[in-house]
């Protein structure tokens, strides 16, 4: 990275946080949790060029580093954005082609059914992965119908009404590390929730101090509880353990390792949201259990997110099975290959 | 949106060739039946191993090559920590002195403290003993009453240390003693001196832990001299030098990977073929840890920058020991096997080690309850 790049992402990083901090209203995130597509706020977003963050600049993308273009994905998450942000910045580097419309990323069953596609009928296109390989497939070719995941969002279920689409090729760093289409489409999701719960997570912590702060009980603000100050410190431990993991898999990105990657961060991922869910909550009370309360814009999130493209319990699986037929010896020089930081400048994708 | 974050470090070329010739070194020493990897780690005091480690260059790495270092990055020296414990060495002897004592003295000693002490560890032959807590002063640490008198030449030190680890077998203690009066603070009036453990005055009496090991002591200070150039920092400082000892003491890869040897003995119980649960149960763990390893290199980082990340060490450390503890919970629920010290094979015996020592994860270095609160005065809440 040189430092006009560096000072290109970090506008990039403050005029999202900018967008998404005036226009991501509680009215909109009311109007979207089991309403229509945002369409506007949509254009907005694409006319800051966000989609086109992790495509390369030779590709026609702004080609921002690992770390800035998923820390947008973490950005738009902390404020809980009602849109495909994270799928269609993927899609377009994935198939390396700057299309800035809507796009998701689908995962095909053995018998070819598409279940509960994130934004699967607001998508333009859907990246499919089935057994054969990755195709790039047009909204016309599906059907659709459409469902809503726990905290509003769109989750369809996809059939694909014709053979055409475009075959994409699974990159060799992802094919290095498992012969499996879906799987390997599979850990790329992971990664992109791995890094939205991360942002949630530091979101719903920041809510739940504000709260501790502000509320007043037996006389003094919540916050000067000591039971509540342990809680709190829990909480911000669990947010920063994912905010660290789920940054290593991002940096994985484009790298053999990918997966590994991509799944401890999602492991520790899910097993942070029941912990931290359980304690924001509780610390905001009766109040945080209100629809009228934002504090559920993020706790629904997160509850959606942590079983999508793997729950923690599928990718604990992934893990023990594979450590466990390296045998004990393998797992530490494992472990450092797959939460070594790899230098800037040195990205590969 | 977060307020402590653990940016990834990333290794320089240096670091990376003294893991392969740490890893070599390691190699070698179980080759020839020196250590037996799965009984071992920091709190093994084994002098012969700390010896063969300093004479490879393994110890006291980052200091000035006058003192006997090799001006090393943090980083390669957080590299050779690593490995050194998952290997589960019987890295005890040095431990503490390489950890905290050293730096402490490099960076408050006098000249003579720094010229006589610091090639001595670094050679892996003088090792070191932590003087803070007393019997009435825990985690109120603040609240020693051990004092130190002004006399001739130096300084008088009456009063009494209690869990001093390894205070039986090494060559001096940094001693934390009152020199004045509390203050307002009740953190004014402190001083930290290097006591050599020969000086006259000083009686060691062991204490027997619940696993029938001797490691911690009490120790008795009768007027026991220590001379003025063997104090750190200036008088009344002791406060603020502690402070920067704990920091030292609690930022380390030694805060999860105490018991890493039991996780590998684990894997290799259950077998390359793990039912589910068995995979599940030992992925959740993989992942905890790569967060955990993640978040150490990352303290390893600041540090190297000169950073003082007492708050970010805290959090790893409360997370790293909630880790070490958990881990002997998840192995007994997923293997058949009755922890046991005797002969029944190098699982139970390190199932039984660990079950047996857990409980001290949490306490020493400073609890998981003071850990905790000093976080949420990290994120504004005291
Ligand atoms: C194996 C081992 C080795 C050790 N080695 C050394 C050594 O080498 N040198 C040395 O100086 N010390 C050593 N220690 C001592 C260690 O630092 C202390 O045990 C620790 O600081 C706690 O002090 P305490 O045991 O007196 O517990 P206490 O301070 O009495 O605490 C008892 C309980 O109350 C809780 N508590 C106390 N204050 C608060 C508070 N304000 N808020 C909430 N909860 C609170 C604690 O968290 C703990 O759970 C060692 C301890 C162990 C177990």
């Amino acid at each position: 990275m040189t430092d006009t790049q560096n000072e290109m992402a970090a506008i990039v990083a403050e005029q999202a946080e900018r967008l998404f901090a005036g226009a991501v209203s509680r009215e909109r995130l009311e109007a979207a949790d089991g309403g229509p597509f945002d369409t506007q706020l949509w254009t907005e977003v694409q006319q800051m060029g966000l989609p086109l963050a992790l495509l390369a600049e030779t590709e026609g993308g702004i080609g921002l580093a690992l770390g800035q273009a998923f820390g947008l994905a973490r950005r738009a998450a902390a404020h809980a954005l009602q849109l495909p942000l994270g799928e269609t910045m993927i899609v377009a580097a994935l198939t390396s082609t700057p299309a800035e419309a809507p796009a998701t990323l689908a995962l095909a069953k053995d018998d070819g059914a598409l279940p509960s596609v994130a934004w699967g009928g607001d998508a333009a296109q859907v990246l499919v992965a089935d057994a054969q390989g990755w195709q790039l497939v047009d909204a016309a070719d599906v059907s659709t119908s459409e469902r809503r995941n726990l905290a509003g969002e769109p989750r369809c279920d996809l059939t694909r009404v014709a053979e055409q689409g475009r075959s994409v090729a699974v990159p060799d760093w992802l094919s290095a590390d498992t012969d499996s289409p879906v799987e390997a489409l599979r850990a790329v999701g992971a990664l992109l929730r791995s890094v939205q719960i991360s942002g949630a997570l530091g979101r719903a912590v920041e809510l739940a101090v504000r709260h501790a702060t502000e509320r007043q009980q037996f006389g003094r603000p919540l916050s000067k509880f000591q039971a509540i100050q342990h809680m709190l410190a829990v909480a911000t431990e669990e947010s920063a353990a994912v905010w660290a993991v789920s940054d290593a898999a991002a940096e994985g990105w484009g790298r053999p390792g990918f997966v590994l990657r991509a799944a401890m961060a999602k492991s520790r991922a899910g097993l942070a949201t029941g912990r931290v869910a359980a304690i924001v909550h509780q610390i905001h009370a009766a109040m945080g259990f209100t629809r009228e309360h934002e504090l559920h814009f993020t706790t629904r999130r997160l509850f959606s997110w942590r079983e999508e493209f793997g729950s923690d319990a599928l990718w604990d699986e992934w893990i023990g099975r594979r450590v466990c037929a390296a045998g004990g010896a393998a797992l530490w020089p494992q472990l450092v290959a797959s939460t070594t930081a790899h230098a800037t400048g040195e990205d590969a994708a | 949106m977060q307020q402590f974050e653990f940016t990834g470090a990333v290794l320089p070329p240096a670091a990376e060739a003294a893991r392969g010739s740490i890893r070599a070194f390691l190699a070698e020493e179980v080759a020839a039946a020196r250590f037996q990897p799965h009984r071992c780690t920091w709190s093994s005091f084994d002098s012969g191993f700390s010896q063969r480690l300093g004479a490879a260059g393994f110890i006291g790495i980052t200091w000035p090559e006058e003192y006997g270092g090799q001006s090393a990055s943090s980083l390669t020296r957080f590299v050779i920590t690593e490995e050194i414990l998952a290997a589960g060495s019987p890295c005890g002897a040095h431990w503490i002195a390489d950890r905290q004592s050293g730096p402490q003295i490099l960076r408050h000693g006098s000249e003579r403290a720094k010229r006589e002490i610091l090639p001595r560890i670094a050679r892996g032959e003088c090792y070191f003993g932590i003087g803070m807590s007393e019997p009435g002063a825990g985690s109120d640490l603040a609240a020693v009453r051990t004092r130190a008198e002004k006399v001739e030449g130096g300084w008088s030190i009456s009063g009494q240390k209690i869990w001093t680890t390894n205070a039986h077998h090494v060559h001096y203690m940094i001693v934390l003693a009152r020199t004045g009066e509390r203050g307002e603070s009740r953190h004014e009036g402190l001083t930290q001196f290097v006591v050599d453990m020969q000086t006259p005055g000083i009686e060691v009496r062991g204490i027997r832990d619940m696993a029938g090991n001797h490691e911690f002591n009490e120790v008795f200070f009768d007027n026991c001299f220590v001379p003025d150039d063997m104090v750190l920092g200036a008088e009344g400082d002791g406060w603020a030098l502690v402070t920067g000892e704990l920091a030292f003491e609690r930022s380390g890869p030694d805060r999860f990977l105490s018991d890493y040897q039991l996780l590998v003995g684990l894997i290799d119980a259950v077998g390359p073929a793990p039912d589910r649960l068995q995979a599940v149960e030992i992925g959740r763990m993989v992942a905890e840890l790569a967060s955990l390893r993640r978040m150490s290199t990352s303290i390893a980082g600041m540090l190297g920058r000169g950073e003082q990340p007492v708050v970010p060490a805290a959090i790893v450390k409360d997370l790293g020991t909630g880790f070490e503890q958990a881990l002997p919970e998840v192995a007994r629920r997923l293997v058949d096997c009755e922890p046991s010290l005797g002969a029944e094979g190098p699982f139970a015996e390190a199932l039984a080690e660990t079950v047996l020592r857990a409980p001290s994860f949490s306490l020493r270095g400073g609890t998981r309850e003071i850990l905790r609160s000093m976080i949420a005065r990290g994120i504004g809440l005291r």
